[in-house]
């Protein structure tokens, strides 16, 4: 377990949080500390209650706890929203002078301090800088070298001229010493800086960055929360390498903008969450049938409906394995830490081109809007491979002709994937449609052509469970009886949930599964486990459902679906009251 | 691209199975002209079609198509035409798929200009579904699902397209076989989105639409002193409900596609095999 250091502003939106929030999370991330943020946010652009956290560490970490050690709050609802993460000797710095803060109850127990920020600010060079001059303050408690936030308030403001970069240097020097002159307590914090290099990311530019790597050209999307990161990411980027994002006025177009481009060979991508995939599921199959490769990504939030739109759920397996009418071939990858949104992503393209179907990458809020630190070589460039599949050109198109010299875009083959033209491929002109068809690509009700399309796209699926590794990741302690199954982002909580347990000598077994179709046969494990327990964030345990129909097996379910991701302690209590409770029934 | 492709190039060897006498078959006829006229061929060329009658067209067509979802054509075809800016992109419909369940798309693909025809094969009928009410019928058609006519008036897709911003806005009738093909020619070569409503009548389900009606009302602009670059005479003509126009209405002649606006100039098909050479410097971005 790290050593760890728990941080977080919160106030109202409209308040500047995010982008503070953000600007501490980089210095300590400069300061070569690991780094993990969490967001609290509203579906508005003002008022409510946000909140930006960063965990921190010298060692890695990659999940939330339920502690926070120093918190600005800029309203009291902040103060009151995190009583139960604050503890004794907690501190809270705060604005005495702002109305929202005049009549603060600092809980017993914990440290106030009362900095008049914005006058502070005022001084500096602008009110709209009081939130640095509370980093500053921070830094102070945290016995934090301020050079480090210098640094990430130079990345942030660099942009906007030299004077700006200084004015709020400035402002952060007023808040520490305003901490170090007015108050002589004595903080238990040292954050310790070392020389190595991180990178801060979020799952969903982890996305968009595979993307480009991978060879994406084309995306199309229509905003949506809290996947819009990956559409803001490529913009501006993707050109560099002859690429273009397109805003569509919906998701019915963004989809079928992104097939017409697959169409016409471009590796292409749209990212939406539930609500997009409800309208994308209607040219879903269109995609599948017509056998082109193309890459959606679902970055899961509440549902339904437009449910909780800023909350974390995976309540979307379902709809990615099942949705669409009819008996639809498809591939879901389920990214199971931000680091792997980024290899996912290629491995999504490589899986749409190669076995030439749409290809879901099943993310959710909780990896999308985090922020983590990596070494860059978590993101090793010259690792990426990109495997085209069966595409021809002038010349082997050759031996995909039949005898009247047509294409065959949908030729039945023994491992159900057929030959690839892109359009200007001479020779290669062909019809593609939804409605079943021939080898040709054209309409057909013949009975037994019907049965051989519908194998030879099923076969793609059989022959991607024999060629590909679909293994989950394996962590914690494989001779264990006790057997942890989860998806998606609970990967970091559930690592970090290992130690506790293992602090409290319970050891346990814990596969992460990345591949929700085609995935790995869990039977053996299953079976050589005495409890098996399946983590995720919905309510009615959808991926439950699948291992049980899988391996014939009932398994024992902890479920979250307060919006609210897991957190590293609050899930070891919740694993070792399942197992108690196991031991007091048997 | 070959010189001397012919328009029979463009053609199938499927024969239609659309009613003996309907309009879709001049209407495609002239589209194949229109795309030999213009100098592509069929492996250069991508058809996209959505549902109903207009939607078989790339079937008995010969070139790269795709035979999409029910009233999405346009934004199919825009992808593919980023994707391929070499590509002669042609998207067809009909009045159902295009103004009524397609509606939305239509005024962005407008707005969107991106380098492409639209050819729509507007029969005032659902002829597929054997003769409902379609987005253009009438107000007092009678049809099966519309006893007393459907009470509202009907979409104006001229006046739609203007509407949006529109740069070429032209109408034709699917026999008036020359006239068809050099105007879907002209909307091919217009450099932005060349939208062709096409009178294509339905010979089984319309008896009001009929051919007979057109040849008795239509008039050629070809034979007026109409000049299509002035836009308040266009406007004039589009909402003028007294008269059917045949020609081009509406001609933006300093239209820039949406390709070159955005510099999308590349075949997005060809990719390296790993990363690009400077990828690492994507992930350095975010010390």
């Amino acid at each position: 377990m790290p050593a760890d250091f728990n941080w977080a502003i919160g106030g109202e939106a409209g308040d500047g949080i995010d982008s503070t929030g953000k600007i501490f999370a980089q210095a300590l991330s400069r300061a070569g500390r690991h780094v993990f943020t969490s967001k609290d946010f509203a579906s508005r652009i003002r008022g409510g209650y946000t909140a930006y956290k960063v965990r921190t560490a010298i060692d890695p970490v990659q999940s939330v706890v339920d502690r926070l050690d120093v918190l600005i709050a800029l309203t009291q609802r902040t103060i009151d929203e995190n009583l139960d993460e604050l503890h004794e000797g907690s501190v809270i710095i705060y604005d005495g002078d702002r109305s929202t803060m005049a009549d603060v109850e600092i809980p017993e127990g914990m440290v106030g301090l009362d900095i008049p920020l914005k006058a502070l600010a005022e001084e500096a060079g602008g009110a709209i800088m009081r939130n640095v001059v509370a980093l500053g303050a921070a830094c102070a408690v945290a016995d934090f070298p301020i050079e480090n936030l210098d640094s990430a308030l130079q990345k942030r403001f660099g942009g906007k001229g030299e004077a700006i970069v200084e004015n709020n240097k400035k402002a952060a020097r007023a808040g520490l010493e305003y901490v170090h002159d007015e108050y002589d307590h004595e903080f238990d914090y040292d954050l310790e800086t070392t020389d190595e290099d991180y990178v801060l990311i979020n799952g969903d530019q982890a996305i968009g960055m595979g993307a480009i790597a991978a060879g994406c050209r084309f995306y199309a999307g229509y905003p949506i929360t809290p996947a819009t990161d990956v559409m803001e990411y490529l913009t501006g980027r993707i050109e560099r390498y002859g690429g273009h994002v397109v805003q569509a006025e919906d998701e019915l177009a963004a989809i079928n903008l992104a097939l017409g481009a697959a169409r016409a060979g471009a590796r292409s991508m749209t990212a939406t969450s539930g609500p997009g995939i409800d309208l994308m599921t209607e040219t879903f199959g269109l995609v599948a049938t017509s056998e082109t490769p193309l890459v959606i990504v679902d970055v899961m939030r509440s549902g339904p409906s437009t449910g909780m739109p800023t909350k974390q759920e995976q309540g979307d397996l379902n709809m990615m394995l099942y949705g669409g009418h009819g008996e639809i071939p498809r591939f879901v990858v389920a990214p199971t830490s931000i680091d792997e949104c980024f290899w996912k992503t290629v491995e999504a393209f490589n899986f749409a081109e190669k076995y030439q179907v749409p290809v879901y990458v099943a993310a959710d809020l909780a990896m999308a809007v985090t922020e983590q630190t990596f070494s860059p070589e978590a993101f090793d460039m010259d690792e990426v491979e990109i495997d085209r599949g069966k595409v021809v050109d002038d010349d082997s198109i050759d031996e995909w002709l039949d005898e009247e010299g047509r294409f065959q875009p949908h030729a039945l083959t023994d491992d159900g994937v057929s030959p690839r033209a892109f359009p200007g491929t001479e020779q290669g002109a062909h019809m593609s449609t939804g409605l079943e068809h021939d080898e040709l690509g054209r309409r057909t009700e013949d009975r037994s052509m019907r049965v051989e399309q519908v194998d030879k796209r099923d076969r793609k699926v059989e022959t991607a469970k024999e060629t590909e590794d679909f293994s989950p990741r394996e962590f914690g302690d494989a001779d264990s009886d006790t057997l942890i199954l989860s998806w998606g982002s609970n990967e970091g909580a559930l690592v970090e949930a290992l130690d506790f347990l293992e602090a409290d000598g319970i050891d346990v077994r814990f596969l992460s599964v990345p591949y929700m179709f085609p995935r790995p046969d869990l039977t053996e494990e299953i079976e050589a486990a005495d409890e098996v327990i399946v983590v995720e964030c919905n309510a009615t345990g959808q991926f439950a459902n699948v291992v049980e129909h899988d391996t014939l097996t009932r398994v024992k379910r902890i479920n979250k679906y307060d919006g609210v991701r897991f957190k590293a302690d609050e899930l070891a209590d919740e694993i070792k009251a399942t197992l108690d409770a196991e031991e007091v029934s048997a | 691209m070959s010189s001397n492709v012919r328009f029979t190039d463009f053609k199938s060897d499927k024969q239609p199975t659309w009613c003996p006498g309907c309009g879709d078959f001049g209407t495609m006829n002239g589209i194949m002209k229109a795309l030999a006229n213009s100098g592509t061929d069929p492996d250069n060329t991508f058809m996209v079609a959505g549902i109903g009658c207009s939607g078989k067209i790339g079937t008995y067509m010969h070139s790269y198509a795709i035979h999409g979802v029910h009233g999405r054509s346009l934004p199919v075809a825009a992808g593919v035409k980023l994707a391929n800016p070499d590509l002669t992109v042609v998207a067809a419909g009909g009045d159902g798929d295009g103004y009524s369940i397609g509606a939305g798309h239509f005024i962005h693909a407008v707005r969107r200009n991106v380098d492409m025809a639209y050819t729509v094969m507007d029969n005032r009928i659902y002829g597929l579904t054997k003769g409902q009410a379609s987005p253009t019928s009438r107000e007092d058609f009678e049809t099966s699902t519309t006893p007393e006519g459907p009470k509202q008036p009907p979409v104006n897709p001229l006046a739609l397209s203007l509407a949006a911003g529109g740069t070429f806005i032209a109408q034709s009738f699917a026999t008036d076989h020359k006239r068809h093909a050099e105007i879907v020619q002209e909307a091919i070569e217009h450099d932005g989105f060349g939208f062709v409503n096409v009178f294509s009548p339905c010979v089984t389900f319309n008896d009001v639409d009929t051919y007979d009606y057109f040849r008795d009302n239509l008039v050629d602009l070809a034979d007026t002193d109409h000049d299509p670059t002035d836009y308040d005479a266009a406007k004039e003509k589009i909402l003028d409900s007294s008269k059917e126009y045949e020609g081009v209405i509406y001609k933006d002649e300093s239209s820039v596609s949406y390709e070159e606006k955005f510099g999308v100039d590349q075949n997005m098909s060809d990719i390296p095999s790993g990363a690009p050479d400077d990828a690492m410097d994507l992930v350095r971005e975010f010390y």
